[in-house]
């Protein structure tokens, strides 16, 4: 009898800490230190960064009586969108009082165009890479890389020249060379590593059947790519619409993107500074790429979802 | 005669490796011919090279009579299957069937007309709707072999197709592809690493070894009359039992004395002197029971383990210290421990020079 009882002991002691016998599933606890570190780190840091968001909002939709108040953190007594239609239409940037819009499109003009030739062009040099290899292929593509580690404010001046040679300076064409160019190494080594992770029979396959690099690139590789168009459309999109530096350089007065027109409005030195305008123009800008997150995210776990299908 | 597939001298080096060294090979039309090594061997790469998906760095690939050295992969004539299948993952069956066809840009009637007769040929009608990744792996490979078949060519070219898949399934796709064979009679280079598709497969075998056809001989003469150690030892499972001694006129002795005539054995070269050799039997050529009496060459032996296959028996024990195998029928009673007499036929045996590792 003394021999059982002991044998039984461990059981009995998890018996009575739970208080029933282990079965089946493992309970999980909700409260676990691990947990607790976890989502109070998470929380703190979510407060961190979307504190600044919240007196944003708040303060684009004060009156600017109010603001002066000093309140910031309180929510506005009377909701006005008068600032974001400010922003939008009539606020002054530099000597015109057109707001935002100009620039709304401008950036759409550029942002676009940049965006899909960028693109094409880096998703065509990743394919021409992997499967196309050409003597000194290896080298151009350690050049290319090494690209991608040179500051942009260093290469400024020379293209400023090369934009003025091709006379294009000052006008969107610029500002898309200019876009196309800085995206490619980046873009490059995404394709690339993408299409080499493509089984390479695939390839092969297509070539036996007779077909040549155009008809591979459309009909088998880019069907095949759509995880890897939308992580480089997101990373362009928001790249290149953020952008200030390439704009105010190459684009020329008329052409100023969206961002060159905010400071323009956030530094206007005549007057005293509208806040509420100010942070109603910023969220404004920064609303595309938001977008673009929210929706492509989306996209993008369904895309990769997508090609985990082998063939 | 016209050959259906030669190559000649054919070399392929990627940098400083020699991966492909001057190899010859010619194959008749209508002939199955089955490239077989370990990985590494070159096997895939010369299957590459003859389908023009790597250019050969020297020597003539010749296909139907016409030099197709430098020739695109589309122009030779030549259908592929891979071991991933490779299918075009967004393309049902039907467009993956037609892909080559529409891009040598064929009428629409003549394409439904050709990729009807594959798709019954291999029994894939229902499966025509269908997106690859719908296909179990035996389906797959049946659409891979059908891309080969619709383009109407004379060489297809196989590599090692039935490596993904399932024991069952390979055996049974093996059958087909040797069925597909008979009834089209077309000439195919199957590239593989399993021995028994080889032997199973092949008009002849080419044993390939880092870039070098060691045989290349029908599968009796491969698998009874190796020509070196290496092919003796790749070929067959379990591998040939192998003794090491000196070969003197008609005797064999073996390193620990003892003496097995090999008088009836069919030398392939005349033989002076005594050279050091090893003499190669393989385990199903051993004999047990009243059938030793027969045989030139006897001894006792202990069984060590015995492994029950089913189908037969294979055994492990000693002879002239050496650990040798044999297979027996199943029906055969033996147990570990036992003594048994044991004896075998030198002639159905190799005997090779322990040195440059030739038969002899």
């Amino acid at each position: 009898m003394t021999q059982t009882t002991s044998m039984a002991a461990p059981g009995n002691v998890t018996a009575t800490r739970n208080g029933v016998e282990p079965r089946g599933q493992r309970p999980k606890p909700f409260f676990t230190p691990r947990k607790i570190v976890i989502y109070s780190i998470l929380v703190l840091f979510s407060f961190y960064f979307l504190f600044p968001l919240y007196v944003m909002i708040m303060t684009s939709f004060k009156t600017m009586p109010e603001i002066r108040f000093g309140n910031i953190f309180a929510p506005p007594i009377a909701w006005t969108g008068e600032a974001w239609i400010k922003a939008w239409s009539s606020a002054c940037t530099g000597l015109n009082c057109n707001g935002l819009a100009p620039g709304f499109w401008n950036s759409v003009q550029i942002t676009v165009p940049s965006t899909i030739v960028s693109i094409f062009i880096a998703a065509v040099n990743g394919y021409a890479l992997v499967n196309w290899r050409f003597k000194g292929s290896e080298i151009f593509f350690a050049i290319l890389i090494f690209g991608s580690f040179i500051p942009y404010q260093v290469m400024l001046y020379p293209l400023v020249i090369l934009t003025r040679e091709l006379g294009i300076f000052g006008s969107l064409w610029a500002v898309i060379l200019v876009h196309t160019i800085f995206g490619m190494p980046i873009l490059t080594l995404l394709f690339r590593n993408y299409f080499a992770s493509l089984p390479q029979e695939l390839f092969k396959a297509a070539r036996v059947d007779g077909a040549g690099f155009w008809r591979i690139f459309f009909e088998i590789m880019l069907p095949m790519s759509l995880p890897i168009f939308v992580v480089a459309l997101i990373l362009q999109i928001t790249g290149i619409w953020n952008d200030f530096l390439f704009g105010v350089v190459f684009a020329g007065n008329q052409n100023y993107p969206m961002t060159v027109q905010l400071n323009n409005i956030v530094n206007s030195a005549q007057g005293s500074p509208e806040y509420n305008v100010n942070m109603a123009a910023t969220i404004l800008t920064g609303l595309v790429p938001l977008i673009v997150y929210f929706v492509s995210g989306k996209l993008f776990v369904r895309g990769v979802a997508a090609g985990a299908v082998k063939g | 005669m016209q050959h259906s597939v030669s190559i000649r001298d054919l070399s392929l080096n990627f940098g400083s490796v020699r991966v492909l060294e001057n190899l010859n090979l010619d194959i008749a039309q209508g002939e199955f011919i089955v490239l077989l090594g370990p990985s590494g061997c070159g096997k895939s790469t010369l299957l590459n090279c003859i389908a023009g998906l790597l250019d050969v760095s020297d020597g003539q690939i010749f296909i139907g009579g016409k030099n197709v050295t430098w020739e695109q992969p589309k122009d030779r004539g030549i259908g592929m299957v891979f071991q991933s299948y490779a299918l075009y993952p967004q393309m049902t069956v039907e467009r993956n069937l037609s892909f080559g066809l529409r891009v040598a840009g064929m009428k629409r009637d003549e394409i439904g007309r050709r990729v009807a007769r594959a798709a019954e040929i291999l029994q894939i009608e229902p499966l025509l709707a269908r997106k690859p990744a719908n296909l179990s792996g035996g389906q797959r490979q049946r659409v891979a072999i059908g891309r080969a078949l619709v383009r109407d060519v004379d060489v297809f070219l196989f590599d090692e197709p039935l490596s993904n898949l399932d024991a069952k399934l390979r055996s049974d796709l093996r059958v087909e592809i040797k069925r597909l064979h008979q009834r089209l009679k077309n000439t195919m280079i199957y590239v593989t690493h399993d021995q028994i598709e080889a032997l199973t497969l092949a008009d002849r075998i080419a044993v390939m070894k880092n870039g070098v056809i060691q045989q290349l001989a029908d599968p009796h003469t491969i698998y009874n009359k190796p020509v070196n150690l290496y092919v003796a030892g790749f070929i067959g499972s379990p591998q040939m039992n192998m003794l090491e001694g000196t070969l003197n006129g008609s005797s064999f002795t073996t390193d620990d004395g003892t003496v097995i005539p090999v008088g009836n054995y069919d030398f392939a070269v005349p033989v002076t002197g005594a050279v050091k050799a090893v003499l190669g039997i393989r385990p199903e050529h051993m004999v047990l029971g009243d059938d030793v009496a027969r045989m030139p060459f006897a001894t006792d032996a202990e069984i060590e383990i015995v492994e029950p296959m089913g189908s037969d028996t294979l055994a492990w024990t000693k002879i002239a210290g050496r650990s040798v195998t044999f297979r027996c029928d199943s029906d055969v009673v033996i147990a570990t421990g036992q003594r048994i007499r044991l004896g075998f036929d030198p002639a159905r045996g190799s005997i090779f020079h322990a040195e440059t590792t030739n038969r002899l």
